[in-house]
């Protein structure tokens, strides 16, 4: 497949540099303010190595990658809320013009869901978002496996940084802020951490599960949502008493979204430490299965976006 | 009537012949009933549960208790085997016994919660007696912590007692009374394979 690659951020870069191995070639790379095309393949080391210098990734424009002859629009521009623009009109272009969208931004399918379906009804590409859920972890893929209507309901921890957060304040005894800054100094939380321990994150990736269960209909407004901002070293000791400890866990099924901070068993499967990221996939006819593994990182998002490339039909 | 009594019978036998038996395993089982303030009301009651092998264990009549229809809530626990249960409730609503609630083990199920904030300024001892009363639970026992002092941000482990069924309705008024009072309330996880 031929893959125009929009963002050049940790999953885009890691996209350009991987696709090779998978057996794809890369035609073009943008960021937001320039691009590189080639119908032969891009020199993804040259390009690669021009934006991580500061460079920009080469002389064309940004808009010129629409015109390139690709087969998947691989959009990896960073999420964004409400309108999720411009995630959305890449994908929409993509979709107007019958080639594929696979997304590793969140934003178009949490908010605007079920426009990106219509549009993908209307065309002969399709879309895939495996990436948008759980960095490597193949969730989405196995609810397809499932089916769907055969599963119900999707719980769990989505996101590294608050799952890191609480882990180290229950082994070491540490307050948030505490804890918060040395996450920020090891690179797993973000200089701005908000979106992380105040639940948006995890509940975006919990609504598109709602949205792939229930065939449409939820956006993060009608997530309920809470963050770990509010929980003191105090509230982990007393849950470690009676052998429980605290996660920040989702739960998405056609009822609806939640996030908040949860008791959960101290040693059970949903309590994972660090930054790994745990689902507990309930199906009707066959238990739970759980995924767990790494939930974010460049080259882990990229494997779920170019697992996804390989699940697409030829146009 | 009389026919229609007999019938009621002959269906029970029929029934009962091709019923599996049960192994002897019972389970307790609490069902509230509203009954009206007449002699032999609680006699008439409590007969379709021995005739359908229910094992009475108490009976909670509040007499001085009404309920705003000028009924008397009552509630019995009873013991039988789980396949007869629904047969136990029929046949108090054949009787024409008000079956308000049946099924859900009176304080069956336990959960734990944790509250955090401003637990002490807040009124702790209010809180824990409005969880109690709105959701008819027990405070079985309650753990705090407040390394700051009483004054600044605390917590408190409470574990309650409800009747089997409820934690959802439970849970949501533990939310209401939380929000209320600007207290962070870390419910647990339930569903799925989660113990």
């Amino acid at each position: 497949m031929k893959l125009a690659v929009l963002g050049a951020g940790d999953v885009g870069r890691s996209v350009t540099d991987l696709a090779g191995e998978y057996g794809h070639d890369v035609v073009a790379l943008a960021d937001s303010s320039s691009a590189v095309i080639d119908p032969a393949g891009i020199d993804v080391e040259r390009a690669l190595e021009r934006k991580v210098g500061g460079d920009p990734v080469g002389t064309a424009d940004p808009e010129s990658v629409f015109d390139a002859d690709y087969d998947v629009l691989v959009e990896a521009t960073p999420t964004t809320l409400d309108d999720a623009e411009p995630g959305f009109s890449h994908v929409r272009r993509a979709l107007e013009a019958d080639r594929h969208a696979v997304l590793a931004n969140k934003g178009p399918v949490a908010e605007r869901y079920d426009e990106l379906r219509t549009l993908a009804a209307d065309s002969r590409g399709s879309i895939r978002f495996e990436a948008t859920v759980g960095g490597a972890i193949p969730i989405l893929s196995t609810i397809e496996d499932e089916t769907p209507q055969a599963v119900t309901a999707v719980r769990g921890v989505l996101n590294g940084t608050a799952n890191f957060i609480l882990t180290r304040m229950a082994a070491e005894g540490l307050d948030y802020e505490h804890v918060l800054a040395e996450a920020q100094d090891l690179g797993v939380a973000e200089a701005d951490p908000t979106f992380d321990v105040d639940g948006t994150d995890a509940a975006l990736k919990f609504v598109i599960l709602a949205n792939v269960l229930a065939d449409g209909g939820f956006s993060l407004s009608d997530a309920t949502v809470e963050g770990i901002q509010n929980i003191p070293g105090s509230a982990l000791d007393l849950a470690a008493e009676d052998g429980r400890t605290i996660r920040l866990i989702g739960e998405a099924s056609r009822e609806g979204v939640r996030v908040g901070p949860r008791l959960v068993p101290e040693n059970g499967a949903l309590a994972v430490t660090g930054t790994r990221n745990i689902v507990q996939i309930e199906t009707k006819h066959a238990g739970s299965l759980h995924n767990s593994g790494r939930g974010a990182g460049g080259p882990e998002t990229a494997t779920a976006v170019l697992s996804d490339v390989g699940r697409l039909a030829e146009l | 009537m009389v026919d229609d009594l007999e019938e009621t019978v002959t269906e029970t036998d029929e029934s009962g012949e091709d019923e599996p038996e049960t192994d002897g395993g019972v389970r307790a089982y609490t069902v509230r009933l509203e009954l009206v303030d007449e002699p032999g009301e609680l006699l008439r009651a409590l007969e379709p549960i021995a005739n359908n092998g229910g094992n009475l264990l108490s009976i909670h009549h509040e007499r001085g208790n009404m309920t705003p229809r000028g009924h008397i809530p009552v509630e019995v626990d009873l013991e039988s085997p789980p396949d007869r249960f629904d047969d136990i409730v029929g046949a108090l609503r054949d009787a024409g016994v008000n079956v308000i609630q049946a099924g859900a083990e009176h304080y069956g199920e336990e959960i734990s919660v944790v509250l955090v904030g401003q637990l002490v300024e807040s009124d702790l001892s209010d809180t824990l007696s409005r969880i109690e009363t709105e959701i008819d639970a027990v405070v079985l026992d309650l753990s705090l912590s407040a390394p700051e002092g009483t004054k600044a941000v605390s917590s408190a482990r409470v574990r309650l007692a409800i009747d089997s069924g409820r934690s959802d309705e439970a849970l949501a008024a533990i939310r209401a009374i939380g929000s209320e009072k600007e207290l962070t309330v870390v419910e647990p996880l339930l569903g799925g394979d989660v113990p």
